[in-house]
């Protein structure tokens, strides 16, 4: 099925939700339920975000957030497909190494925050580790899961017309794989992006969970809400950035059928 | 060059406990359009399976001369790719650029599609795609084509479409093929020769020769009576003598 091409008036919906947020936001706040000090208002928290974004410093902890998120991302992806494509393919190895790899996979990758500042200390590289630990397991796991799905029936066909190795990778497995792969790749960025504050905030110097953490003890709620905000933005655009993904054209038959 | 293309001698398969069939003799000509019916389960695909080299045989010999292709029930198009790179996998092997493009072209009119080259399968009716099935098995240069119940995910109508159409594509590109179909018209309708397989284990129990030219109605009066010895053999209908005279029946 064609989606419906969205009317511009529709589209204009998800900003008028927006502004009757900031609206009750704002009215909860004037209420005065809660001190100003720890119910900041949205204007407090669009000057806080003003005086953060000219500081210059905002735009160091995206930098540092995003390279983190990007490398340990990354990182996962590139070990996860193919040790999911292997899994996949080999009957045996998957039979043993699955219950281990389900373990990894069940384990909140902030159990491992203490680890990785004795083995890594502070900064970059802790932060990559944990968010590897939380990609790489649900990669495999995606993964194995659809090379298992593709239909025996396209392999007989890759057979009948002479595809071998390499090639029936790219042209058969890969293509074959790849909507369902797509898929979990926007999950597991998505929980990267959750991962990557909570170890900032414990691991880090910078970044926009140290940010947030660091205005939480100057007992600055404007800039932890003005973080929250920017953080929640980004999350936003990583999963846009990836849904493109799924517009190319070779790939939209996973999602219409 | 062999006239017997597809021959098995004294072949046999059998999977763990049961027997598929035994002491199977078959030899089938170039250019020969034989159909396959028989029970549900009697291991008509098993004799493609067979033919194709998927399966090896328990014992006897099965000889297979000059490139298979098999067109599937359903859904075997790589839906990454488009009709024009689908049928492009059958020129796989023609080195010429030029050739595979001027073939691609030729295949696309006989199918009609034309205009669908840069279409995706899941974008198709299930007609277009059994076409494009047909077209990717007939591209290149091959010369055997087992047809297992390619169109029996199609609609009645389809169906009757998919057989003249089908014939049409033979016309041009003539092939030895071997249809297994549990759709007793499609086999009337297209075959030179039908073989009626037994319950399992399985052995022809009657072979008809059918001498009308194709494309043939589905009424006409030979195919009709094609049927209804094909029925009666199965034990589907009662034996009615006056057919005998009008159809030719070894």
């Amino acid at each position: 099925m064609r989606e419906k091409p969205i009317s511009f008036s529709v589209r204009l919906l998800p900003l008028l939700v927006l502004l009757i947020a900031v609206a009750i936001w704002s009215a909860l706040s004037k209420l005065g339920i809660f001190p100003e000090s720890v119910f900041p208002s949205p204007l407090a928290v669009a000057k806080g975000l003003g005086e953060e974004f000219r500081s210059g410093r905002l735009f160091d902890d995206l930098v540092a957030s995003l390279f983190r998120v990007t490398s340990g991302f990354l990182l996962a992806v590139l070990l996860g497909v193919p040790i999911g494509l292997w899994l996949g393919h080999h009957v045996r190895s998957r039979f043993a190494l699955l219950p281990l790899i389900n373990f990894f996979r069940s384990l909140s990758p902030l159990a491992w925050i203490p680890f990785a500042i004795l083995w890594f200390g502070i900064g970059d590289v802790p932060a990559i580790f944990l968010i590897f630990m939380a990609c790489f397991f649900p990669v495999v796991v995606a993964t194995v899961a659809a090379v298992a799905n593709i239909p025996s029936i396209y392999f007989r066909v890759a057979h009948d017309y002479r595809f071998s190795g390499t090639e029936l990778l790219t042209r058969v497995t890969l293509p074959a794989i790849a909507p369902q792969v797509i898929t979990s790749l926007r999950v597991t960025a998505g929980l990267a992006w959750l991962v990557v504050v909570a170890a900032e905030m414990i691991a880090g110097r910078d970044g926009l969970g140290f940010a947030i953490w660091d205005a939480r003890n100057g007992l600055r709620m404007d800039l932890l809400v003005s973080g929250m905000v920017v953080i929640g933005i980004i999350g936003v655009v990583i999963d846009r950035v990836l849904v493109r993904l799924t517009k190319i054209r070779s790939v939209r038959w996973g999602y219409e059928r | 060059m062999n006239d017997k293309p597809l021959r098995i001698e004294n072949g046999a398969v059998s999977f763990d406990s049961f027997e598929v069939f035994h002491n199977l003799y078959l030899e089938i000509s170039r250019g020969e359009f034989v159909a396959v019916v028989g029970p549900s389960g009697c291991g008509k695909t098993t004799l493609l399976n067979l033919f194709s080299g998927f399966l090896k045989p328990t014992a006897g010999r099965v000889f297979c001369s000059g490139s298979v292709r098999m067109v599937y029930q359903h859904d075997s198009l790589f839906p990454w790719q488009t009709v024009a790179q689908n049928i492009a996998l059958g020129l796989r092997e023609l080195s010429s650029e030029n050739e595979r493009e001027r073939q691609l072209n030729e295949m696309l009119r006989l199918i009609n599609l034309v205009e669908f080259a840069g279409h995706y399968p899941h974008q198709l009716s299930g007609g277009m795609r059994q076409r494009v099935e047909l077209a990717r098995a007939l591209a290149g240069d091959t010369d055997i084509l087992l047809l297992d119940e390619p169109f029996s995910s199609l609609d009645y109508l389809t169906r009757l479409r998919m057989r003249r159409e089908l014939a049409r594509m033979l016309e041009e590109f003539p092939r030895t093929v071997v249809l297994v179909t549990h759709d007793i018209e499609e086999a009337a309708q297209l075959a030179d020769r039908i073989l009626v397989l037994s319950e399992r284990p399985a052995r022809i129990c009657r072979e008809l020769h059918v001498a009308l030219r194709r494309p043939r109605e589905p009424t006409h009066p030979e195919v009709v009576a094609t049927m209804h010895y094909v029925l009666t053999e199965l034990g589907l209908e009662q034996d009615k003598d006056d057919f005998v005279s009008q159809t030719t029946v070894s």
